[in-house]
């Protein structure tokens, strides 16, 4: 076997090994991304601060300083307080934390993700949320007892339009 | 010997080992550029098929590709193994291709400009193969898509998590699947970009490879498409958390450290990482010969240098100087490497010469064509007895050290065909050793092709007629073959014993020794004056 047959035939050889290595690899060996016998928690939403609580109205002066057609009585600020969100699961709290509003004004929604590896089986869980600096305790709060499934992803959202948290 | 050229010798001699197995030419070691090009365009042939069958809807993004790996396995199931398979043998050749480039040092000095524009290239390709992932929308897809979603999110650059649209079955929308599409048609041809612009700044870049190389990838690929197919693994699902997947561990292979690491510290890596990769040139940067530079007195613009010169360095400009020509060059000294080539490549370049000052029309101002004659001489002046061999070494292969009767050079190109045909005529030796890098890859990209055509007489400067082919020797070895190269230059020096002395002898005259003396001062002087 001499020159370019050999260098097809033994050259082709060595290629189709290591390509058959690369295709093997590109699917094994496998990644356990969750530990087993356990569940996914996790607590997501966008949520913007209540910019009422710091609303205040103008004095006389200031409105008699602004032009005729922008004299509106309550002046807001332009950025939002941030919220207070908390969970607790079987009674502990497990996360508790205050989120700034998003954007370089501070004028964007206050934004949550966060996970949570839990093993399967029943847990109760409460979430809170403070959406006005001025509220004592929280504006809105949820309780549910779940039955998590092993590999379950299990999402606590928040929509004011349903009436607050929502568990799927 | 330094680590580099530890490794370089190292890296040879595994390069070595594939040489009798696909031939100099066809090692895939030394064709990684041009087989990442031929790759890309693998990818995006059976990408383009792919897309015809392929549907972008969330529901039925995973039945199409079922059926298409299924049901049509022969032509669109091979497609999209092949497109897989390619992916993957492009992040390895890739990453051989950086890490050989690091090793030979071609990324500092006027090198730079390929080394930083292959920066981006790295992460075009890995964000290429990762968003063609979300696209089959199987499990890996599911567990890519959060993964990926989860760290972008903790940049804070976007309003709403993304990854919130992968939170429940019914938060993630076609439209949005629709723009994954998207991302996997544009996050490539940003790429195609890229590989454009790495290849800018050398002239002859080789973007394919030899046709039996690329014939062997091809048919090695397809075989392992038919024999492993890509298949997928298990649809998407949501409300669950695709908790054991199998991995590709080439385009995927972070995402377990993904998993275990904060996402702060990923991004701060990844930004290390990338700079350190581009700082690499300047840490610490090369020291390199002046440019080549240009004399008019002796050009005349016959584009010779600019055709050679394999890094684009030297142009053809309107003659500035009053000439009866009508161009004249010029040369780049931010992409001049100070190879030689331009001078080996240049008709004036003829040592023969003996009135006046020994000057050619492109020239280096640290080793002149003066002070190569010179080196010649005095390398000569050391050769004794019969069968006496001269050899023109390159510095990067075999012969880069020091040795008697050895002139060793930043490429063998640099020597102009009249040099041997001086060295035979005036007796300096018996034959002369022209003693290259290795034959399938050359420092200098374009110095061992060049060297051939030029003594085969296929290529301006040619090896004049009178020059005995069988008293030169050319010899194509690496770092770690200077057994072989001593092997052959030995019986090179037998086989010139037994021929006798060159006929044709015209000995040394008394002017061009003393022209060559002068240089050699002249040489010796410039070494002083860099010294200090």
């Amino acid at each position: 076997m001499k020159g370019r047959a050999r260098h097809l035939i033994l050259g082709g050889l060595v290629t189709l090994v290591l390509i058959a290595v690369v295709a093997w690899f590109s699917a094994a060996p496998q990644w356990r991304s969750l530990p087993e016998q356990t569940a996914l928690l996790r607590l997501s939403f966008t949520h913007g601060g209540d910019r009422s609580a710091a609303c205040r109205d103008r004095t006389e002066e200031e409105l008699a300083a602004l032009p005729k057609n922008m004299r509106a009585r309550q002046i807001c600020d332009r950025r939002r307080p941030p919220i207070f969100v908390e969970l607790e699961v079987d009674g502990a709290t497990v996360f508790a934390a205050e989120r700034d509003p998003s954007g370089l004004a501070g004028s964007g929604p206050s934004r949550v993700y966060e996970r949570l590896l839990l093993p399967a089986g029943p847990h109760d869980l409460t979430v809170r949320m403070r959406d006005r600096p001025d509220t004592e305790g929280f504006d809105y709060e949820a309780t549910r007892r779940v039955e998590l499934a092993p590999a379950q992803s299990f999402v606590i959202d928040f929509r004011p339009a349903e009436g607050g948290f929502v568990f799927h | 010997m330094s680590l580099r050229a530890t490794l370089r010798r190292g890296l040879d001699r595994a390069e070595r080992g594939l040489d009798p197995l696909f031939g100099p030419d066809w090692n895939p070691l030394a064709n990684l550029g041009p087989l990442g090009w031929f790759l890309f365009w693998i990818v995006a042939a059976t990408g383009v098929y792919l897309f015809i069958f392929f549907d972008t809807g969330v529901v039925d993004a995973y039945a199409s590709v079922e059926w298409l790996s299924n049901d049509h396995w022969f032509h669109a199931g091979v497609a999209r193994s092949l497109h897989r398979y390619a992916s993957d043998l492009m992040v390895v050749v890739m990453l051989l291709h950086l890490a050989r480039e690091f090793v030979y040092d071609r990324y500092r000095g006027k090198r730079w400009f390929s080394w930083v524009t292959g920066v981006p290239i790295v992460w075009f390709v890995y964000m290429s193969g990762i968003t063609g992932y979300w696209l089959v929308w199987d499990q890996l897809a599911q567990y890519v898509a959060q993964t990926s979603t989860e760290l972008l999110d903790a940049l804070p650059i976007f309003a709403e998590p993304i990854a919130r649209n992968f939170l429940t079955p019914e938060s993630l929308s076609s439209r949005f699947f629709t723009l994954l599409v998207f991302l996997h048609i544009a996050i490539p041809l940003i790429l195609l970009l890229a590989m454009w612009i790495h290849i800018q700044r050398i002239s002859l870049a080789r973007t394919k490879p030899p046709r039996g190389l690329a014939a062997i990838t091809l048919a090695a690929l397809v075989v392992v498409s038919l024999v492993l197919p890509a298949s997928s693994q298990g649809p998407a699902d949501l409300a669950t958390v695709p908790a054991v997947v199998g991995l590709d561990w080439f385009l995927l292979g972070l995402y377990p450290v993904i998993d275990m690491v904060p996402p702060g510290v990923i991004w701060t890596g990844a930004l290390l990482f990338t700079l350190v990769l581009i700082g690499l040139p300047w840490a610490p940067p090369r020291a390199e010969a002046p440019a080549a530079k240009v004399f008019l007195d002796h050009c005349n613009g016959c584009s010779r240098c600019v055709a050679d010169c394999p890094y684009g360095a030297i142009t053809l400009v309107r003659r500035s100087d009053g000439a009866p020509f009508l161009h004249e060059v010029e040369v780049d000294a931010g992409r001049c490497v100070a190879c030689g080539i331009c001078m080996g490549s240049c008709p004036s370049s003829t040592p023969f010469r003996r009135s006046g000052d020994l000057i050619t029309g492109i020239d280096l101002p640290e080793r002149s064509l003066a002070a190569l004659r010179a080196e010649v001489i005095e390398a000569a002046a050391q050769l004794t007895g019969t069968g006496r061999v001269l050899t023109i070494a390159c510095g990067f292969g075999a012969g880069g050290a020091p040795a008697p009767g050895r002139v060793v050079l930043p490429c063998v190109a640099m020597a102009p065909p009249s040099l041997f045909d001086f060295i035979l005529s005036r007796g300096l030796a018996d034959g002369v050793a022209i003693a290259g890098c290795a034959e399938r890859d050359c420092q200098n990209r374009l110095g061992r092709s060049w060297t051939l055509q030029r003594i085969a007489r296929e290529r301006d400067p040619f090896l004049r007629n009178r020059v005995p082919r069988p008293r030169l020797l050319t010899v194509w070895a690496g770092p770690s073959e200077v057994a072989r190269l001593e092997a052959e230059t030995a019986g090179f020096a037998e086989a010139l014993a037994a021929m006798g002395p060159y006929a044709d002898q015209r000995p040394l005259d008394p002017a061009e020794a003393r022209g060559a003396a002068a240089a050699t001062t002249a040489r010796a002087e410039q070494i002083v004056e860099a010294a200090k």
